[in-house]
């Protein structure tokens, strides 16, 4: 069987491998699909109208459609508002709540607002704030949303949602080679393996490789480029694994931002509270930290935390492997010690008890990081023993601190040491002003977070967020 | 009685279901074509050459239409203006901003359109354009001749005589809509005219406009609008470009023509609201009372008129908000400048004047080491019912019949308002006027200021966040209360006028339709319910329809928070005129006076008798009774003098407070609400969900403005803020976690509908009380006291790094 096929609204429903391979969910479903519910509101994944939600294997989550390219819905099932309504036109608890509690103002925003509302129910979420965080509002101030999502949470799940878990079944999608489309267009490759993967990439090494698309999306929707080759690698399950090694977590590279945070909950709690405030939802449930990596970003989020903990970075090319250590990885803007053929297969991380993480933008949640300062300094009986501070949104790469961090090494923990630390930070970095922020705001709040980590491990409070109204 | 219930909105159960159509829902006939603008990409010059070739070979392109031509055509380039005429569709030569549209692309789909619309080869010519206040102050780039200079007294005197004085400059940012349907319009060729769709907040500008270029005559063009996915001003002039190219590409082609702006086409291409400088000087006494003010706006309005005068002229109407300013002076400036054309934005310049003058009052306040609360206490206008009860009553108060002043309320555990109070009267028998001499007959503030103080425990609070502040060594945080005074109507005076069309069909049934425009405030709910009201029905037995020029001519924008106030009221007009057809009807029968017969509960009683609606509607038909009429509304009492800036703009004022409660990191100026305690007035709510709906989402986009809400441009003049990744309205954790919004349930003095007050506008600037209270947590980061203290100098939008810079100003002044 050619074509991906997918469940739509409980239906099973097939798309020809003709379709370009990065048409979006979005576009589909409002220009071919008939299903007119789901809103185009930015086309980059920012503002959450085209949320549906996902479910497979692993359980359900909200996505945004609009940077969701047909070839990663193989094998899953797709839930738009036109679904979560039921089959007789039966309101889903949240859709009655979102009415009673005046959830709805212009309401283009709504049906996106349904989908994560109606995904947090099904997961039993009660974190509304977070959940909903990659849904934007400008009607309402969010106050009734947030009512009617309270007032929705001891519902049952309609039995129409719990269906798509029955139905489920991975293996409908034949996935795999490469087969010539009609009109001389090259199908998607989506191999299974890793193995094929690394076959298929050596060969072709000028392919795109598209992992959660929350980046590569934007290239499509807003650059307007056309991809091709593109290998998608949503179908190998071998890149989905976490396993505990002597040397840490190894975490494959098709590993989502949300199950990363799951998985480092209790070991790295600071790490976790970074990937909270990880874009939204929508984005955690996509976005994996290989691309996170791959990616190369200098305001990736990942890659400060990891470098801070000193993780691990595992390449393969073809059949040859190495491992590097992750701030050896990136080379220059936009430049990684990547060869040709060669992927991200894994990174390990390691324990870091002493990992703190904060992310400084003008917005909490759901924004890029004006500067991302992650400290993993070790005190033993007064003195501190070791020291790895990186950065992100301080220089073209990810980067590490390093006369920072020869400041504090060696040194009594005090206020005295960490300002001589905070003045040898100004050799560190020479970051740029842009629309995010100032190079001058970027150097001092740099500072200003290696105070923060030592006021915070002296039990002095220095998180807004902390406080209670 | 449907008036005054809190009805869930009429498109709630689509909305949520996703069956709520919006215009790019809307089927299209076969063949209709996706327009995208080609833009230009320099911010000032002209376009040496240009080579469309490769636009037209690209996939999917069926046409390119040039601003030549257009001229080639039509005789002209169309304009775009909603003022004068000074926006033409497609630059015909000169390139006046980043984004100007240079061309239009028509293909098979939107995304061949716009992927087209980049291909063009283009030189330029580029000249250096003119971006800021400073440089637009330098080059005498402006709009009119010099600035508009309203005063009353002799404001320099007075400040120069006054015990105490302050001066200030304040810079504050503009606005993004960030509606979330972005712009569209499509055009339907007809056999003699066009029909278009619009998500436009003002359909009649866009016939007009769309018949202008078409060289037709309005009767030939029908636009339509169902509903808006948010507009907010940002859809009272800023449609008219896509409705013009459609309709002139669906001319051409004699295709149906639709065009949607891309998000990041729609940030660079489309208005914003004007930011600004505010300026000001201001001479007071020790209890820190204004004796004499001296403000300066400079507007930086873009490249074209638009809405800016109005705009600007709206600040100057609201830089005294509730405070007496005797001696006041007023300078405007709007600036001409290589940016996207400033527009209408929620407030329409209200905002911008009144943020001025809360920040004289905490400067004021800082001053003199008062508490701020004191300081806005003392500059209040006079209690309305003090006033009333002087002798000199204004002209024109109005009563019920019967001379007596309507009093059909009770306060809650208090006095009826009638009864009086114990306040002192400065000049015992006159009424207080606003710098542009209007009475300001219905002030509340005072009364309801102390209501708020109460509720939210205002001082209390103030006391424990300073012993909270002096114990804390990274965080501080901050408490301000702000009021509201916003003036009801266009100031444009012919604006203030409404019309409605009502059939009531041979089942009974009742379908409305009106001028005003639904984009997510229940307009269209409150009319229902006015009109319900009126032939005792249930809002939902009234048929809500889509606005339709065709229906109702001549209609303004729903702008200015009119809505309710204008549509309310001429639909108003149109039920009454059949009820007492019918009601002269039954009366015949029965042998009763028309008075005597009673529309309620879903019946008509006369004489003991009682019918269901439908079977009078039925027999009225029978009996060739018209069941139909329009309805019309002209808004009483207003007058004014735009040149000299004095006479009567407003019917009446909408009041609330405000008390915002923040928290700031001073090593990273990163900060957040943590309290919000609202009390507005909405007179007598016609829908009290309404209207605290139109409150908590008003309060919240104020807040972003002040707040998160940054535009950046580049030293090129590009918008680099023209995404939601890096331009950010509030999300959803930003919303205050304690957030208690009470309204303030007191008819309005005026004979409004239902004695209603409009709500969209006024409580945008209770996010003014979150801007005071994080400049109070900064300044909580300076000195105790003393003469050390450093007034902190907080700019709009309070970013982190705004704030960080504020807090690093009043440490190191230290």
């Amino acid at each position: 069987m050619t074509g991906i096929s997918f469940w739509l609204n409980g239906v099973e429903t097939q798309i020809p491998e003709a379709e370009s391979p990065t048409r979006t969910l979005l576009d589909w479903l409002r220009d071919t699909g008939g299903l007119k519910g789901t809103k185009e509101g930015c086309n980059e994944g920012d503002c959450g109208a085209c949320t549906v939600i996902l479910r497979d294997e692993t359980g359900a989550r909200a996505v945004n459609a609009c940077i969701l390219f047909l070839p990663q819905l193989k094998g899953k099932a797709i839930r738009t508002v036109e679904g979560i309504t039921g089959p007789k036109g039966e309101m889903h608890p949240v859709q009655q709540a979102m009415i009673t509690h005046h959830g709805s103002q212009c309401g283009f925003c709504t049906p996106g607002f349904i989908a994560s509302m109606a995904a947090a129910h099904l997961n039993g979420d009660r974190n509304h704030d977070d959940s909903l965080a990659g849904n934007l509002c400008r009607c309402t101030g969010y106050a009734p949303i947030i009512r009617a999502a309270r007032a929705a949470e001891t519902a049952e799940i309609p039995q129409w949602l719990e269906e798509d878990a029955n139905i489920f079944c991975p293996e409908i999608s034949s996935g795999g080679e490469a087969r010539p489309g009609r009109g001389g267009q090259t199908a998607p490759l989506s191999p299974t393996t890793t193995d094929a993967l690394a076959a298929l990439y050596a060969a072709t090494p000028e392919a795109t490789l598209i992992a959660g698309a929350t980046d590569i999306g934007l290239w499509v929707t807003k650059q307007l480029r056309r991809l091709s080759p593109v290998i998608f690698l949503n179908q190998i399950k071998e890149l989905q694994d976490i396993t505990a090694t002597t040397e840490g977590m190894r975490i494959g590279a098709m590993v989502t931002i949300t199950r990363l945070r799951e998985a480092v909950k209790t070991s790295h709690p600071g790490l976790a509270e970074l990937l909270r405030r990880f874009a939204s939802a929508q984005i955690r449930n996509t976005a994996t930290i290989g691309g996170n990596i791959a990616n190369g970003s200098p305001i990736g989020d990942g890659p400060p935390a990891l470098i801070a903990a000193g993780a691990m970075l595992h390449l393969r090319q073809g059949d040859t492997r190495r491992s590097l250590a992750l701030e050896d990885f990136f080379l220059d803007y936009r430049k990684q010690d990547r060869r040709p053929g060669e992927f991200v297969e894994a990174i390990t991380l390691p324990a870091a008890p002493d990992l703190s993480c904060y992310k400084v933008s003008k917005r909490f949640d759901q924004d890029i990081s004006a500067l991302c300062g992650c400290f993993n300094i070790t005190v033993t009986g007064g003195r501190i023993s070791s020291a790895r501070i990186a950065f992100g949104g301080m220089a073209a790469i990810p980067k590490r601190a390093r006369v920072a961090e020869a400041a504090l090494i060696g040194q009594d923990w005090n206020e005295t040491t960490i300002r001589r630390a905070m003045r040898a930070m100004t050799e560190d970095y020479q970051p740029l002003s842009d629309m995010r922020a100032s190079a001058g705001y970027r150097l001092t709040v740099a500072q200003n977070l290696l105070l923060r980590c030592y006021f915070e491990r002296s039990g002095v409070e220095t998180s807004v967020l902390k406080v209670a109204p | 009685m449907s008036i005054g219930k809190p009805l869930p909105h009429d498109s709630a159960p689509l909305h949520v279901a996703g069956t709520a159509r919006y215009l790019d829902d809307i089927p299209l006939p076969q063949g209709a074509l996706h327009l995208a603008f080609g833009l230009a990409g320099i911010a000032r010059g002209r376009v040496e050459s240009i080579d469309l070739a490769p636009v037209l070979a690209a996939p999917g392109v069926v046409r390119v239409i040039t601003a030549q031509e257009l001229i080639a055509a039509f005789g002209a380039v169309p304009d775009c203006s909603p003022s004068t005429h000074d926006e033409p569709l497609l630059s015909p030569d000169a390139i006046h901003f980043h984004g100007q549209p240079l061309f239009i692309v028509l293909a098979e789909s939107h995304l061949a359109a716009r992927r087209a619309a980049r291909l063009a080869r283009i030189d330029y010519h580029e000249e250096i354009p003119i971006l800021t206040i400073e440089e637009a102050l330098k080059a005498d780039s402006r709009f009119e001749q010099g600035p508009v200079i309203w005063a009353r007294g002799d404001a320099a005197a007075a400040i120069a005589a006054a015990p105490q004085r302050i001066a200030g400059r304040f810079p504050v940012g503009g606005q993004e809509h960030f509606y979330l349907e972005g712009q569209i319009a499509a055009a339907l060729p007809q056999e003699d005219g066009m029909h278009i769709l619009s998500s436009t907040q003002h359909p009649s500008e866009i016939q007009h406009k769309v018949a202008h270029a078409l060289h037709l005559p309005m009767a030939a063009v029908r636009v339509e609008t169902r509903r808006m996915g948010g507009g907010f001003g940002g859809k009272e002039s800023q449609g008219n470009a896509l409705a013009i190219a459609c309709a002139v590409a669906a001319r051409l082609t004699g295709q149906a023509c639709k065009m949607r702006y891309d998000r990041d086409d729609d940030m660079v291409i489309t208005g914003k609201r004007h930011d600004l400088e505010i300026r000001y000087e201001a001479g007071f006494d020790d209890e820190g009372r204004v004796l004499g003010i001296s403000v300066t706006h400079l507007f930086r309005c873009g490249w074209s008129q638009d809405l800016s005068l109005p705009v600007a002229d709206r600040a100057m109407l609201h830089a005294d908000n509730c405070y007496f300013l005797r001696d006041i002076r007023i300078e405007s400036h709007r600036l001409k400048t290589n940016t996207a054309s400033a527009t209408a934005f929620r407030g329409f310049g209200g905002p911008q004047g009144m943020i001025g003058i809360e920040r004289v009052m905490d400067h004021i306040a800082f001053t003199l080491g008062r508490e701020p609360l004191e300081v806005r206490r003392v500059n209040f206008y006079e209690a309305a019912v003090a006033a009333a009860e002087t002798e000199g009553q204004p002209r024109g108060m109005n009563q019920e019949p019967g001379g007596q002043p309507r009093s059909i309320y009770q306060e809650p555990g208090g006095q009826p308002p009638g009864a009086p109070r114990s306040i002192s009267l400065k000049r015992k028998g006159e009424i207080q006027t606003t710098p542009y001499q209007m009475p300001v007959e219905d002030f509340v503030g005072q009364e309801l200021v102390a209501r708020l103080v109460q509720s939210s425990d205002y001082l209390a609070r103030k006391a424990e966040i300073a012993a909270w502040n002096a114990g804390s060594q990274v965080l501080r945080r901050g408490i301000a209360l702000t009021p509201v005074k916003f003036g009801i109507s266009f100031t444009l005076t012919w604006l203030n006028q409404a019309g409605a069309l009502v059939h009531v069909y041979q089942d009974g049934s009742v379908h409305l339709n009106h001028g005003g425009t639904e984009m997510g405030q229940g307009l269209n709910l409150k009319v229902a319910q006015v009109v319900a009201a009126v032939f005792g029905l249930e809002a939902g037995d009234i048929r809500i329809t889509a606005t339709d020029t065709a229906k109702v001519p001549n209609t303004s924008a729903t702008a200015a928070s009119s809505g309710s106030d204008l549509n309310g009221m001429a639909s108003r007009e149109a039920a009454l005129v059949i009820r007492g057809r019918m009601a002269a009807f039954l009366a015949e029968k029965h042998q009763v006076a028309p008075e005597a017969v009673r529309f309620q509960d879903g019946l008509v009683r006369v004489a003991g008798e009682e019918y269901p609606f439908a079977r009078v509607a039925a027999w009225a038909y029978q009996a060739r009774i018209p069941l139909s009429s329009t309805g019309f509304y002209a808004t009483p009492k207003i007058t004014w003098d735009r040149v000299k800036g004095q006479g009567r703009p407003f019917l009446y004022f909408a009041y609330g407070a405000a008390v915002s409660e923040v928290v700031i990191d001073c090593l990273t100026g990163e900060n957040r609400i943590l309290r919000t305690d609202i009390l507005h007035d909405t007179g007598s709510p016609l829908n009290p969900a309404i209207d605290i709906g139109q409150i908590e989402g008003a309060y919240v986009q104020g807040a972003g403005w002040l707040t998160t809400e940054e535009l950046v441009w580049d030293g090129k003049g590009r918008l680099m803020t023209h995404a939601p990744s890096t331009y950010k309205i509030p999300a959803c954790s930003d919303r205050p976690p304690v957030f208690n919004v009470e309204l303030w349930n007191r008819p309005n003095r005026e004979a409004t509908v239902g004695r209603s007050k409009a709500v969209g506008e006024p409580p945008f600037m209770l996010g003014i009380s979150v801007h005071a209270a994080l400049s109070a947590a900064v300044a909580a980061c300076g000195a105790d006291g003393g003469d050390e203290r450093v007034w902190p100098d907080l700019a709009a939008p309070a970013t982190p790094e705004a704030v960080l810079a504020a807090v690093e100003r009043v440490r190191r002044d230290v």
